[in-house]
């Protein structure tokens, strides 16, 4: 072996036993630095014969060559190593609990939810929402829906009336959303197809009657809104509502003095599961809503021709309807505000009811 | 309003079936809320002792062999005194359920002696209070047969909810006379004769009160026996729930309920002198039928005597005058009362009665007298006896309404063609009377039914009888267009405010829109509460004026269930007066413990701070933004509503006198007076306040000029008094160039005895964003010059070294 193999051989061994990369600079610096052992041999080859350089240049660059890349690689291995270590060193338990997104803790009452849901599938047949105030007067309330003074049904609606005022006038908390169906005719020309949603109240209390509810109230005023247009529409409303393709729904007639011809509404559902209630199938009726063609007096009270005019109108339990398609066994509980109650039947405050992504998730 | 199937069948000739009926029933709005076959009594037999001998072991027990109709003889165990050898009665074999003793049989051991069923009393079947002796039947009952069948009393009783708008139903013969207009089968004629009477009735009536009475008809009937009435009657009033009196009493309400004309018999023996019927004195008290005492008012019509008042008119007899056992001489009364008098006499004296309910829904005022005769009838039938005349005052002829009725109403209002012919036929079948012929014709209304005024009660009859199911569901007229936006700018906003916080982890409560006063009273400020004259209890009592106390209130609840870290919000009214303008439309919510939006309690990662002023900033914003609102429109001031803690809330205005929100920790005060604890936070946007935006004429956004040069950022920390606001100092910061700078920050604020008494740091960082050149240092320091004497000028505040 001459001393070129013998230089080569040591400078492989070092290079291979390198452990870091100062080390490896320093094995670098020792064999091709300006006085390294292999520049030293590249600068004899200017000492030599034309015909010595010309052997001995290819075998001293070939060194200079395989020095330097077994030197590139073993750089890259150190560096490797040297980031394995690191990321090794870096490793975090992944199991430790992170906080929940603010907007998956959060949630929307179902009350709201339900509103919202209510106001996609209606907002589809064109109707608007409109709102009233909750403290009402008898006119609006009572006389204007045609409530006689002292009549039987003035009395069913238990009242809270608040203190008479300065004028002795005494107003009331709105028993109904319907006399919103009168401030919306006093304001709008037909044709009026409206939703009410809202808060209403009757001093009555246990678990299906809190003194606070909410109603849904709706009103097509036109010149030829008809019962049948009437049960189509709460026909597809439910069916959206529900969520089902079909329902089976029993109109049969009633009184309301706000509405002539009056009728309620039972929806044919399953209550065989217990604190279940299925739509579409099953033997049993459930009542559901109200509803009846607007009573000549009321179109009168709202300004209106009754030869001329014609509609309908309706009110539902939107707590009621809540309960049905959610399952929540005490209204009461709607308005206790408990943080667990709420979490397990409130929404996401994402999941946005709309037709095209389906009302609930 | 409850009757049986038999009763129904008194006056209604049909073949229909029970289930046609009740589905009948529902259908054309006489809604059956129940109905008892009175398949309970179906296994009871009828049975014979044959023998009745001593219990070896027991005085007052017998031993009995009761053929049952099978051939072998059981042996039962019987402590019916009356039970003896010959007997035959309604026997209850092991397995049976007994409704008057709540208890299924079984085979069983009285004092060592085995009983195979039990021979039973009239109250075990719940036919009576009978429970004397076991039931005896005559010899004719045929043993082995359904005693039930065999005695009638498998008639179903079939109970209806009424609507108030149909007094004609609170009697069997209405429900018949619908039935048979809704084709299912014939009306009997109810028509009655009168009875001729012998002499005047002796008791003069002088009506007073002719605004509370506009007839009275009164009759007496000598000579009457009093006794219980017969068995069928018993049982009819029975299976509809009413206690069997005697016959006159008994009379009295079958007239109620077969007729829907309530009636009041007087044993005349008690009355003194002549009757008066007029308003009672205020203070005048009667003992009633119910054995209660009644304190009257000028309100109350009564009829009254020598003695005094003798019954609440129309709502409840005397107990002094009325009929037993010993009654002889009755006086039977039938007579008008105006209905809204009897529901507030009614009302005010909390009396429910089966003659109160159709008086205040109004009877049929055609049918007093005929009524007076049929109860005659009655009477004589049952308890014999001679009648006077009638004694009628005050009837005048009803006027019978008529109304005008184009027959294409009912296509128009319910879309559905009913012929003309058909349509007639219906109302003719109720009892109104079309006249005329044509497309328009006047209809006659029956007396019964007061509820018809206008053609629209006419469509409804027609439509209810004709059928609701044929009416076949229309599409409403289609749209020709996309739908537009349905809501109003503040209903849009109302859901993004509710969103805004739950996606900052709120949890949307709905609370009671009245609470106590106590909790009230603090948030009204100056103004009147709102208050209940009649609440449910005291803590709902109050219309709220904030939505705060509600939400504060429940989220001690939740944290006295254990839940300490809570984030409640609500969307809703709060009230500052009664007119519509006053209800205003608030979000609110409240944070406790450590509910902040990132995460709350305690963390390996480091433990959440407890909330306060600025998270609850951060939510009035949040809620300001999702509402339209650009942040640098606002105002933020110090301070807000004494509910705050003074130093630590705030106040959110859009000009000088709009205020948007208010935010803050809450004064310790307001926390000790509603009992509950913190650390609390709390917020209220007025969504209201925030005003509409403008209208624009296109949608597209303005253009954007993206600048080619980089954005370089400077930091300035200034000492400033304690009390110059941080907004101060950014505003002068901003103001320092408004083309240049494009943000200022504040990234430190510090306080120590280094800066010296009631000083601060305040360290900015400035954005910069050179727009038409790169910025030379020369460039930056004119920048930075500008920027700190403006602050200096502003606030007062060097640089710091």
């Amino acid at each position: 072996m001459n001393d070129l193999d013998q230089l080569e051989k040591q400078l492989l061994d070092e290079i291979a036993a390198a452990g870091e990369e100062a080390a490896l600079e320093a094995v670098r610096v020792a064999a091709l630095g300006k006085k390294g052992s292999v520049s030293e041999k590249l600068k004899l080859l200017g000492s030599m014969s034309p015909e010595e350089r010309q052997t001995m240049g290819p075998v001293i660059n070939g060194l200079k060559t395989r020095v330097t890349d077994a030197l590139a690689a073993r750089r890259a291995e150190l560096r490797d190593a040297a980031i394995a270590a690191r990321l090794e060193r870096e490793r975090v338990d992944v199991t430790l609990p992170v906080a929940r997104s603010a907007a998956e803790r959060g949630r929307i009452h179902p009350i709201s939810q339900v509103i919202d849901e209510i106001a996609a599938i209606f907002g589809d047949l064109g109707f608007e929402i409109a709102e009233g105030p909750d403290i009402e007067t008898d006119y609006y309330n009572f006389t204007a829906l045609n409530f006689p003074e002292g009549h039987p049904a003035r009395e069913m609606h238990d009242t809270f009336f608040l203190e008479p005022d300065a004028n002795g006038e005494r107003k009331l908390l709105r028993t109904h959303t319907s006399p919103v169906q009168i401030r919306t005719m006093e304001t709008k020309k037909p044709p009026i197809r409206i939703v009410i949603p809202g808060k209403t109240y009757r001093a009555d209390s246990d678990a299906t009657h809190t003194p606070m509810f909410h109603q849904l109230e709706g009103l097509v005023i036109d010149k030829t809104a008809n019962v049948a247009n009437m049960k189509w529409v709460l026909t597809e409303f439910c069916k959206a509502y529900f969520e089902v393709s079909s329902l089976n729904m029993r109109f049969r007639p009633s009184f309301f003095p706000f509405t002539e011809p009056s009728l309620e509404v039972d929806i044919q559902c399953d209550r065989s599961r217990p604190g279940e209630v299925r739509f579409g199938e099953g033997n049993d009726w459930m009542e559901i809503l109200g509803c009846g063609m607007v009573h000549p007096n009321v179109l009168r009270h709202g300004g209106l021709d009754p030869d001329e005019y014609q509609g309908f109108a309706w009110g539902m339990g939107i707590d009621r309807i809540a309960m049905l398609k959610y399952g929540m066994p005490d209204l009461r509980a709607f308005f206790d505000a408990d943080v667990r109650w709420l979490d397990h039947y409130g929404f996401r405050p994402l999941d946005l009811p709309t037709l095209f992504g389906g009302l609930s998730s | 309003m409850k009757f049986t199937l038999s009763w129904l069948k008194d006056h209604l000739d049909t073949e229909a079936s029970l289930d046609e009926i009740v589905e009948t029933l529902t259908m054309i709005g006489l809604e059956v809320e129940s109905v008892d076959d009175k398949s309970v009594l179906k296994p009871f037999t009828i049975a014979k002792v044959l023998n009745a001998q001593k219990h070896p072991d027991a005085d007052k027990l017998q031993v009995l062999t009761v053929d049952i109709g099978s051939g072998t003889p059981l042996q039962v165990v019987c402590g019916a005194p009356n039970a003896r050898a010959g007997l035959i009665g309604a026997f209850a074999a092991p397995g049976t359920y007994v409704p008057g003793i709540d208890v299924t049989l079984s085979v069983g051991k009285i004092r060592g002696v085995e009983s195979f069923g039990m021979m039973c009393s009239e109250r075990e079947l719940q036919l009576s209070d009978e429970h004397n002796g076991i039931i005896e039947l005559p010899e004719d009952a045929p043993v082995g047969t359904s005693y039930a069948e065999w005695a009638k009393l498998d008639d179903p009783v079939i109970e209806i909810g009424l609507t108030p708008n149909r007094p004609d139903c609170t009697s069997v013969y209405g429900v018949a006379r619908d039935l048979a207009a809704a084709g299912l089968g014939t009306l009997k004629d109810g028509a009655v004769a009168p009875i001729a009477g012998q002499g005047a009735c002796p008791v003069e009536v002088t009506i007073e009160a002719p605004e509370l009475c506009p007839g009275f008809g009164l009759r007496l009937v000598r000579g009457v026996k009093n006794g219980p009435s017969p068995k069928w009657l018993q049982q009819r009033l029975i299976a509809i729930g009413l206690r069997p009196i005697n016959a006159l009493v008994d009379i009295t309400n079958y007239m109620t309920f077969d007729r829907g004309r309530p009636l009041h018999v007087f044993d005349a023996a008690k009355v003194a002198g002549n009757l008066v019927i007029r308003r009672a004195k205020e203070g005048e008290k009667i003992l009633a039928l119910d054995g209660r005492e009644y304190t009257l008012s000028g309100e109350n019509c009564v009829i009254a005597d020598d003695r005094g008042v003798e019954s609440i008119a129309g709502v409840m007899g005397g107990e002094h005058s009325g009929c037993d056992e010993n009654t002889t001489d009755v006086l039977i009364e039938s007579a008008l009362w105006a209905p809204l008098n009897i529901a507030r006499t009614g009302r005010e004296l909390g009396i429910i009665t089966d003659a109160r309910y159709r008086f205040e829904r109004g009877v049929d005022p055609e049918f007093a007298l005929p009524g007076l005769e049929l109860a005659t009838k009655m009477v004589l039938d049952l308890c014999g006896g001679e009648a006077t005349e009638i004694r009628a005052v005050g009837f005048k002829p009803t006027e019978q309404k008529v109304v005008t009725f184009p027959v294409s109403e009912v296509k128009r209002l319910t879309g559905i063609e009913v012929s003309t012919e058909e349509s007639l036929a219906i109302l003719t079948r109720l009892g109104f009377k079309p006249q005329g012929q044509g497309d328009v014709v006047d209809v006659k209304v029956p007396t019964w039914r007061p509820d018809v005024d206008g053609k629209a009660d006419l469509v409804e009859e027609v439509m209810r009888i004709h059928g609701v199911n044929k009416i076949e569901p229309q599409p409403m007229i289609s749209k020709d267009s996309v739908s537009s936006r349905i809501l109003t700018t503040a209903q849009i906003r109302t859901r993004l405010a509710r969103r805004a916080l739950a996606v900052r982890g709120m949890m949307e409560a709905v609370t009671w829109s009245f609470i106590s006063e106590a909790q009230a009273r603090p948030f009204a400020e100056n103004r009147p509460l709102i208050k209940l004259a009649n609440p449910i209890a005291a803590d709902l009592s109050t219309m709220r004026p904030s939505l705060l106390p509600g939400l504060i209130a429940a989220a001690q609840r939740n944290a006295d269930r254990g839940f300490r870290d809570v984030a409640l919000c609500e969307v809703a009214a709060a009230y500052e007066g009664d007119r519509p303008q006053d209800q205003r439309r608030v979000a609110s919510g409240v944070r406790r413990g450590t509910a902040r939006p990132g995460g709350q309690g305690r963390n390996w990662a480091g433990n959440v701070a407890s909330v306060d002023v600025f998270v609850a900033k951060e939510d009035a914003l949040a809620v300001l933004e999702a509402c339209g609102v650009a942040a640098d429109k606002l105002q933020i001031e110090a301070g807000g509503p004494s509910w705050y803690h003074p130093g630590r809330s705030g106040t959110i205005k859009m000009g000088p006198k709009n205020i948007l929100a208010t935010f803050g920790e809450f004064h310790p005060r307001l926390l000790e007076a509603m009992d509950v604890s913190g650390p609390l936070c709390g917020f209220e946007v007025f969504i209201d306040a925030v005003p509409e935006p403008k209208a624009r004429a296109t949608r597209t956004k303005p253009r954007l000029d993206l600048s080619p040069f980089q954005a370089v950022t400077r930091d300035f920390a200034f000492v400033v008094s304690r009390d110059v606001p941080a907004g101060t100092l950014v505003r002068a910061a901003l103001a320092a160039d408004k083309k240049l700078i494009t943000g200022v920050n504040v990234f430190d604020v510090f306080e120590g005895q280094s800066l010296g008494e009631d000083k601060k740091s305040v360290a900015i960082e400035v954005t910069v964003q050179p727009v038409d050149k790169t910025l030379t240092d020369e460039d930056f320091e004119a920048l930075s010059k500008r920027i700190v004497d403006n602050v200096t000028k502003q606030t007062g505040g060097v640089l710091r070294a």
